[in-house]
């Protein structure tokens, strides 16, 4: 790895701890060199073990991208990226559970992958469900499952992996508000109870209040690092709450400033 | 549950919020799923039995009011009794069994030697880009090609020979169960590839773990039409090339009964391979397709 400084982006709190995900000046591009279409450009961002970072950004900032890069999905054009707990686990925003197996045998398969012994993997799979609230759903199939349940499931199986960095792409944007607001509330426990480190990309500035603890916003095309901001407010936080209410509609005229800034250009 | 002794490192959110997500959370899984009954038994073969069972009837119906009608001679054109004394003799004769299990036998090996070949195959035309390019045309092409078309070829390199008859069940079948596997790939949600990556399926391990059982619809979809091509090339096959060197098959049973123009064999040869062929279908084919696309939810709306 080059031996690049990397600005800390302002409020970091990493101090002496290795960062859980290092982007040191990322940038990607597809398409043929002269007719390179630049997705992202120049992204440097360091999520602290155990911090949860929201990805903020319209369409065309290329967050799902980034999400790629990370997960290892695909290449960037030039930068590096580390993430030195290895392979990030990823969770996508239609659930992605295989249907041909029972939602206990996907996370049980995602054990296997992991190299746990087939003995442990039963037991170990319960727990993952039952941290999701969804004990005794082992056997169902996945066409059995409400959207929030199979979601809870992806979650179990993203959590399956191990990994110290879970990687979220619009994860709940296809659920319905009461059923988001149910499973912010979830991950919000569960990231405190396992300590992972978030990396979670929406387009719903709410949503990204209500999560974060740090919320650092994409302009478009391509997509660059505009603003941050730390996210102060207690958790369990309310999606209603003036709290983030306030801050919600500071961020989301920084948004719109950045995307009416396509239009003059 | 050991989750339990982690909950005590937060210490933000108190217990009763917990609670309440907990049943707010299970209320809504409540209101969203819905469960699905199955069709009683009985309901289940009235509904999907009956039907034929009369088609069946008013064809046997139709077939005994041409007969009396004399519309043909009878030793062209035998009533379904003939056709059943014939069955009957055959019975008595003992040969039947031996005759299909001959024919099925056969038929079977020829297929699953048409699945051990055609599934890498189907695999490899499927996955890698320049084999597709090159040899997919192709594989589609032979499936247009009847099965009758191998047999002199056939015949011509390995002599009357068992080996004749399984070179073309397996150029019939082979095609079919290679395209099935083709088109269930195609079909394949490129999502579950990308999970499957990101959980650490590659390479082998990911075709084994999510490619394979995710092609398995049109995987066993090609496994039905590779049996149906299977025994068809067979029959074909067995028809003309046909030997006192080998087994007496349904093929050569009808070839042998259309010599000595014995017209109830015929028809009753007839109504035995086609019995075999829609018997193995039913109850091999069906149950497993059936396992397949209900374990997927598939096959819900379907009643």
């Amino acid at each position: 790895m080059a031996s690049t400084v990397t600005q800390r982006p302002a409020g970091d709190t990493l101090g002496d701890r290795e960062p859980a995900v290092s982007l040191d000046h990322v940038s990607k591009s597809f398409g043929r060199a002269g007719h390179a279409n630049p997705v992202l450009d120049d992204i440097s961002l360091d999520v602290a073990p155990g911090e949860f970072v929201c990805l903020l950004g319209a369409s065309g900032c290329g967050k799902s991208t980034l999400l790629n890069l990370v997960a290892g999905l695909d290449r960037p054009s030039s930068g590096s990226i580390t993430v030195p707990g290895g392979r990030a686990a990823l969770m996508f925003q239609e659930h992605a559970l295989f249907p041909w197996l029972t939602a206990g045998k996907n996370i049980e398969l995602a054990l296997r992958l992991r190299g746990l012994p087939r003995t442990e993997r039963r037991a170990e799979a319960e727990r993952l469900l039952e941290l999701v609230r969804l004990g005794g759903a082992h056997r169902k199939r996945v066409h059995e499952l409400s959207g929030g349940m199979r979601q809870r499931v992806a979650l179990a199986r993203a959590l399956a992996q191990d990994s110290s960095v879970l990687l979220m792409d619009e994860p709940f944007a296809a659920l319905d508000a009461i059923t988001r607001d149910v499973l912010h509330e979830e991950l919000t426990r569960i990231w405190a109870e396992t300590h992972v480190s978030v990396l979670f990309v929406t387009h719903n500035v709410r949503e990204a209040v209500r999560l974060a603890q740090r919320v650092v916003l994409l302009s478009s095309r391509p997509g660059r690092i505009a603003r941050e901001w730390r996210i102060d407010l207690p958790q369990p936080r309310r999606i209603e709450s003036a709290g983030v209410a306030d801050l919600s509609v500071e961020i989301t005229d920084q948004l719109r400033g950045e995307i009416r800034r396509h239009v003059q250009h | 549950m050991s989750s339990t002794d982690a909950i005590t490192g937060t210490g933000t959110a108190d217990s009763s919020a917990k609670d309440e997500a907990a049943e707010l959370g299970a209320g809504l899984d409540a209101l969203e799923t819905q469960s699905v009954e199955r069709t009683p038994f009985g309901r289940l073969l009235l509904g999907k039995a009956l039907p034929p069972l009369v088609a069946v009837a008013i064809v046997l119906l139709l077939w005994q009011g041409a007969y009396a009608a004399h519309i043909k001679r009878p030793d062209l054109l035998p009533s379904p009794l003939d056709v059943w004394d014939s069955l009957y003799n055959q019975w008595l004769q003992g040969t039947i069994l031996s005759t299909i299990w001959t024919s099925l036998s056969r038929g079977m090996l020829g297929f699953f030697v048409s699945v051990l070949i055609g599934t890498p195959i189907g695999l490899l035309v499927a996955r890698v880009k320049p084999i597709r390019a090159a040899i997919g045309p192709i594989l589609s092409g032979l499936q247009s090609i009847p099965s009758v078309a191998w047999v002199p070829a056939a015949i011509i390199w390995f002599g009357l020979s068992n080996a004749t008859i399984y070179a073309v069940v397996l150029l019939g079948a082979g095609p079919s169960i290679a395209n099935g596997l083709i088109a269930g790939v195609a079909q394949v949600q490129p999502l579950y590839l990308r999970a499957g990556r990101t959980l650490g399926a590659t390479g082998l391990r990911g075709v084994w773990f999510v490619l394979l059982p995710a092609a398995m619809p049109g995987y066993v979809a090609g496994l039905k039409q590779g049996w149906a091509f299977a025994w068809r090339s067979l029959m074909a096959a067995e028809l003309i090339a046909s030997s006192p060197a080998l087994g007496l098959g349904l093929g050569q049973a009808l070839e042998n009964a259309s010599e000595v123009q014995d017209m109830p064999t015929v028809l009753a040869t007839i109504i035995l391979i086609l019995l075999v062929g829609v018997g193995i279908d039913l109850l091999l084919f069906a149950p497993i397709e059936r396992r397949v696309l209900r374990s997927r939810g598939l096959l819900v709306a379907q009643r």
